[in-house]
């Protein structure tokens, strides 16, 4: 087991080095030269040049990027073009927002997805199985951008029970409705494409398990059904929590659509209004960072699955 | 007299398996009393036609506006059957516009990243060796990004509008494309019917033609439709945020975004673009999964 972390971990070091590669060169994707951008456009070329040796781009592009990941390695992500503060002071401020978002997600779509997903399962084939797939699909289809806009029509709007956008105070206090009032919504919203994810997930984990031979087995040795569906349920755990692992990677982001319609103040709010301002340095990094625990949460997920389950271990 | 004559068999072939059908032929019969797959694909041919024929269809300029006309409701003089938009524009002419738009900005991306991750993959996997540790491991750079973030950006830094948009989308479907392309070409590669292709001398081109695209392109299409309701979501989502579609031009997630500064007056209109979003996606889900379904062989 402790030579497979290890593998693991070093084989995960050319994927990191590959994304950070793929954040530096977003600079480059930016129409125009970076330092045009700082210069009125009348700017004489040797204005331009020294310019340039400042920033160090007049330097080998390999020599460039080391630098910047050295930087970056050390926690500096440069500064916001739009208010001149640090960018890992602005990120740090916005990801606990999005954790807490993207998690209580995940927790609530997993407990209503892993119910409708052993239902499904259990009695695969039958208008139960067929409602649980329509709802699947119904979650995977919705645009939750669109449904964030719906329901603050609905509950905002219509029957003034929750606000609409914004949060109760920088810092969360979950012992406070006023606090839990403003995430409600969010959630439910961004828990809309797991619960159609798990759901699909927990029904054919579920379903495969039921039609093995020890099921029978059990069943021909007059376990109560209750037990037998126990026995099911352990054997297709692990899949499910794979599987609910990965879609808080993927919340984490891609909750930028539904904190935008929110102005929930996190991580991918932050992205969106850097995207509005063409602040490319908190775009770059925003995009580093969330990219990165999307790496480290796969990887999470794939040692914690190896544990549970020693036979899907790879390479 | 007759009825001797018609159950005398005359082909050899047909005696010996009666009711043959092929392979496209059991799909086809059993898309045929899939109920659920045909009516989505009648749908979907609907929404396609509607945007096709735009210009035929819609009663009014989709672009004209008129400040005294602005959100108007549904059914608004019995002319504006979708009401107005919040600069006065008729609903109906722009959803009808509007689906040329985002269709073309979901289903593009799709057949690019079709064509190049599809090509890639068949590489990788029927090369091997270096040649597939270089390309599949540059894929799985790209795959350690959530999708949206990915297109996010890319788009972002490019500076948004709707090539960039498209092009954006489908650099993020390339990655499992190819993946899928990879895996379905090892497979049929070490297959005992392409070693014998090759040995029997015949050219590495008609090898590929013949046995291994033949084999891969059925899983590498079912694929790709499902990809393209997630697409449309995207590209829309994209448009939502300011980096797809620009103004004036009518996009559903564009429309959508503009509208939301106006759910206190008309909820109902500003609904409007993302059920149009929504009915699309979920027919585009229950086709694909329903062509899915009948072309699996196993089952």
């Amino acid at each position: 087991m402790f030579g497979y972390v290890i593998r693991r971990l070093i084989a995960a070091i050319p994927i990191a080095l590959g994304v950070s590669m793929v954040c530096f060169a977003l600079v480059f994707l930016a129409p125009g030269d970076p330092v045009q951008t700082l210069l009125p456009p009348d700017a004489d070329a040797e204005t331009v040049a020294r310019l340039k040796a400042l920033y160090g781009l007049d330097r080998p592009i390999v020599v460039q990027y080391f630098d910047w990941l050295w930087r970056v390695a050390g926690g500096d992500f440069g500064r916001s073009i739009a208010n001149g503060r640090p960018v890992i002071e602005e990120i740090q401020r916005s990801l606990g927002n999005t954790v807490l978002l993207a998690g209580l997600s995940v927790l609530i779509a997993f407990s209503i997805a892993f119910v409708l997903g052993v239902i499904a399962g259990r009695k695969s084939g039958t208008w139960l199985d067929r409602l649980v797939t329509g709802v699947a699909v119904l979650g995977v289809s919705i645009p939750n951008y669109w449904l964030a806009i719906v329901l603050v029509i609905i509950f905002s709007v219509e029957m003034m029970i929750l606000p609409s956008s914004g949060t109760a105070g920088d810092t969360f206090d979950p012992t406070s409705w006023d606090h839990i009032r403003y995430l409600i919504l969010p959630v439910i919203t961004l828990s809309m494409i797991p619960v159609g994810i798990i759901a699909r997930t927990t029904r054919s984990a579920v379903s495969e398990v039921m039609n093995q031979e020890f099921v029978v087995t059990l069943r021909a040795n007059g376990l109560p059904e209750w037990r037998v569906l126990k026995h099911a349920i352990k054997n297709a755990l692990p899949p499910v929590l794979a599987v609910m692992g990965l879609q808080f990677g993927t919340l984490m982001g891609g909750s930028i659509l539904v904190e935008t319609v929110y102005a929930w103040p996190g991580s991918g709010y932050l992205l969106s209004k850097a995207i509005l301002t063409r602040d490319v340095p908190v775009l770059q990094g925003t995009i580093l960072v969330l990219a990165m625990i999307f790496v480290v949460t796969n990887l999470a997920v794939d040692l914690f699955q190896s544990t549970l389950d020693p036979r899907i271990r790879r390479g | 007299m007759s009825s001797a004559v018609s159950a005398t068999p005359t082909d050899p072939t047909e005696m010996a398996l009666p009711r043959q059908r092929g392979y496209w032929g059991t799909v086809g019969y059993r898309l045929r009393y899939d109920y659920i797959t045909l009516f989505f694909l009648a749908v979907l041919v609907l929404i396609i036609l509607s945007a096709v024929f735009a210009p035929w269809l819609a009663p009014f300029d989709p672009y004209r506006e008129s400040i005294i006309r602005r959100l108007k409701p549904l059914g608004y003089m019995d002319q504006y059957w979708l009401g107005t938009d919040e600069l006065g524009r008729d609903m109906l002419s722009r959803l009808l516009y509007g689906g040329r738009i985002t269709l073309t900005m979901g289903i593009v991306p799709v057949i690019i990243a079709t064509l190049v991750g599809g090509m890639l993959g068949i590489v990788a996997g029927f090369a091997g060796g270096v040649v597939n540790m270089v390309i599949m491991r540059v894929m799985d750079v790209f795959y350690a990004f959530p999708s949206v973030l990915l297109a996010v950006a890319i788009s972002g830094a490019m500076g948004g509008g709707a090539v960039n948009g498209m092009i954006a989308l489908s650099l993020v479907f390339i990655p499992p494309l190819c993946r899928v392309a990879e895996t379905a070409t090892t497979q049929v590669r070490n297959l005992d019917f392409v070693d014998a292709a090759r040995a029997t001398g015949a050219p590495l081109r008609k090898v590929l033609w013949h046995h291994v695209i033949g084999n891969v392109l059925g899983p590498i299409l079912i694929y790709a439709s499902s990809l393209v309701s997630v697409a449309i979501i995207l590209a829309s989502g994209l448009s939502f945020l300011g980096l797809g579609v620009k103004p004036p031009d009518p996009d559903w997630g564009l429309m959508l975004n503009a509208l939301r500064q106006s759910i206190y007056v008309s909820p109902l209109v500003c609904a409007m673009p993302g059920i149009a979003i929504l009915i699309t996606s979920i027919s585009m889900n229950l086709v694909s999964d329903g062509l899915r379904a009948a072309m699996d062989v196993r089952a």
